[in-house]
């Protein structure tokens, strides 16, 4: 029940969130708070997979703040009160301070009150007659349905199991609509649409996702090593960071090739990862990519980025690979190498590709930069403690994505907590904790054998291969 | 590849010790207007090594009347902040290439893009 001594220095906000991706809600949410520095205080009756979430301690321009960045988060309330049923709205909402109301219900205002309702749906007539039961309001506005100051909203929630809808609502909420969130940039940034796109270019949705647990902000630089057509980049200069990428693959970076578009053969001459930003409107943003292979660091050695995303290949769709030596290949007769000389890739052990990406972030992030990154995991075997370590960085969340019956991948992040010392490079072999995920090198057979296994289980088109 | 990159990036040759900076031969270089944001520039100032900075962009004949020694209180100076965006953002090698300074090693540039990678007898 809504405290009566509450003012607006200590009102309660409602998040409204999208019911998909729900793993990743809150470190989201969590990371955007942390941008602000602003603590992530739920009320005592919070559960993680419910899709409101009250939140104590903010102000409005906090939460303006996180709606501003959020694609987990649809909508935000200040919430005027709360209860299982009806009257006890009632009674929450006739407890609420009438100064906090006062200023959004005078007679010069206009308003407009909208109902909305989780896992149900209801007929006009009923939400209407929800609307005319709130009139113990002091509402003295009028009503204006196309261009009201103030947008109040009635949410009931009728749990989250559609096949088992009760009659009553479980809990209802009532509050004054602040902001949505960014929900409207996994269309406006859909690979569909986008002018430079691979086979396993990262969902819209995803991106922003990843950029928000990572932490991007203004004015950032941001790196990908395994940068592909830049999806993750787009996101991030989204945001307002500058940003910069490599990838082994020459043709990738260069765009040329074979199109991943299904009724075209060959890339167009400008489909490239600036294209992509100057399509977005971000091309300011763009600092460089280059071809060049992640397991031979060309960065000199000091703390350049403020944050490391990236989507290692995991050889399903694309191989893995890493330049190297072997033993037929010589330099070339005359010496000189080709600029599209491509040399002999060698197989890159998953389990090395995150010692390596974990070890040249701890050396390359700045004190308290984040690296996000996807681990692909073969689900029968999962534990927690396979994913890998490193004494620098600590683990801030690990989310699932299910991607079949046995496999999935898993979204980490970890934040640089310390500078290297000499022994850290050596901590993972003293420790077997920091090389745990070794069993899954064999991830590309694991995920082929379960598919020939189970006949023709397909792999999700959002799996970077 | 612009200067700001070059800045960050060093020889990766097998063996080599002193592979900073890199050297910039360059055939062909453009001038790409980029939105100036002194907020970024200030950022960056601390990571530049600068004398390799003036340098490369005098390789370039782009130095102009960008000072050899880094100005006290440059986040409050914007004309000296102009300079700098120009040198690290605006100034771009289209074709050339960078060469490891021990090894003699040459890294193409094509259409803008480095190519690091090395070839099987050198990693």
């Amino acid at each position: 029940m809504m405290a009566t001594s509450s003012s607006r220095s200590c009102l309660q906000y409602l998040l409204h969130l999208a019911q998909d991706n729900v793993d990743f809600r809150l470190p989201e949410i969590k990371a955007l708070l942390a941008l602000s520095g602003k603590p992530f205080h739920p009320c005592e009756s919070f559960k993680e997979k419910s899709p409101f979430w009250c939140l104590n301690g903010l102000s409005e321009e906090d939460v303006r703040g996180i709606m501003a960045r959020s694609v987990c988060a649809k909508s935000a309330f200040e919430l005027w009160g709360h209860g299982q049923t009806h009257t006890e709205l009632r009674t929450s909402l006739l407890n609420y301070p009438s100064e906090n109301m006062s200023p959004f219900m005078h007679k010069d205002s206009t308003y407009r009150i909208n109902v909305y309702t989780f896992n149900k749906t209801l007929a006009f007539a009923d939400r209407i007659k929800r609307i005319d039961a709130m009139e113990y309001l002091p509402f003295k506005g009028t009503v204006s349905l196309k261009s009201p100051q103030h947008i109040f909203c009635l949410l009931e929630d009728y749990g989250t199991d559609p096949n088992n809808i009760p009659e009553h609502p479980d809990y209802i909420y009532f509050g004054r609509w602040i902001a949505d969130g960014q929900r409207e940039l996994i269309r406006s940034h859909s690979v569909k649409n986008r002018h430079f796109i691979g086979n396993t270019s990262m969902d819209a949705g995803l991106s922003f996702i990843m950029a928000n647990h990572a932490k991007v902000k203004e004015n950032d630089l941001v790196f990908d090593p395994f940068v592909g057509t830049g999806s993750l980049l787009v996101a991030c200069s989204h945001f307002g960071a500058y940003v910069c990428g490599t990838d082994i693959d020459y043709n990738t970076i260069h765009g040329k090739g074979r199109s991943s578009r299904k009724n075209q053969k060959w890339r167009g001459p400008d489909e490239n990862i600036r294209a992509n930003l100057r399509q977005y409107g971000t091309e300011k943003m763009y600092v460089d990519v280059m071809v060049s292979d992640a397991s031979k660091s060309v960065w000199k050695e000091a703390a350049l980025f403020d944050a490391i995303i990236t989507d290692p290949p995991y050889g399903i769709r694309e191989s893995t690979r890493r330049t190297g030596s072997h033993k037929d290949i010589t330099k070339p007769p005359d010496g000189i190498y080709v600029e599209s000389h491509v040399p002999v890739s060698q197989a890159y052990h998953l389990s090395d590709i995150f010692t390596d990406l974990l070890n040249f972030s701890a050396h390359h992030l700045v004190m308290g930069g984040r690296l996000v990154y996807w681990l692909p995991v073969y689900r029968p075997e999962y534990c927690e403690e396979m994913v890998p370590l490193n004494p620098c960085l600590q683990l801030i969340s690990n989310c699932e994505q299910t991607l079949s019956s046995h496999t999935s991948r898993r979204l980490i992040t970890m934040e640089k907590i310390k500078e290297p010392e000499e022994l850290d490079s050596l901590a993972y072999l003293a420790d077997p904790r920091f090389s745990p995920y070794q069993g899954h090198n064999a991830f590309r057979e694991k995920y082929f054998s379960g598919l020939n296994k189970r006949g023709k289980e397909n792999d999700k088109s959002d799996f970077n291969g | 590849m612009k200067l700001l990159t070059h800045n960050m990036l060093t020889s990766h040759v097998k063996g080599v010790t002193k592979g900073y900076p890199l050297l910039i031969k360059a055939t062909e270089v453009k001038v790409n207007e980029v939105e100036f944001n002194p907020q970024f520039v200030s950022r960056m100032i601390p990571k530049v090594e600068w004398s390799c900075l003036v340098q490369a962009a005098e390789q370039l004949g782009h130095r102009q009347d960008l000072p050899g020694e880094l100005v006290p209180d440059y986040e409050k100076n914007e004309e000296f902040l102009k300079k700098v965006h120009r040198v690290l953002l605006e100034v771009e090698v289209i074709e050339g290439c960078l060469q490891c300074p021990e090894s003699g090693r040459e890294f193409p540039i094509s259409r803008g893009i480095p190519n690091m990678l090395l070839n099987e007898d050198e990693v």
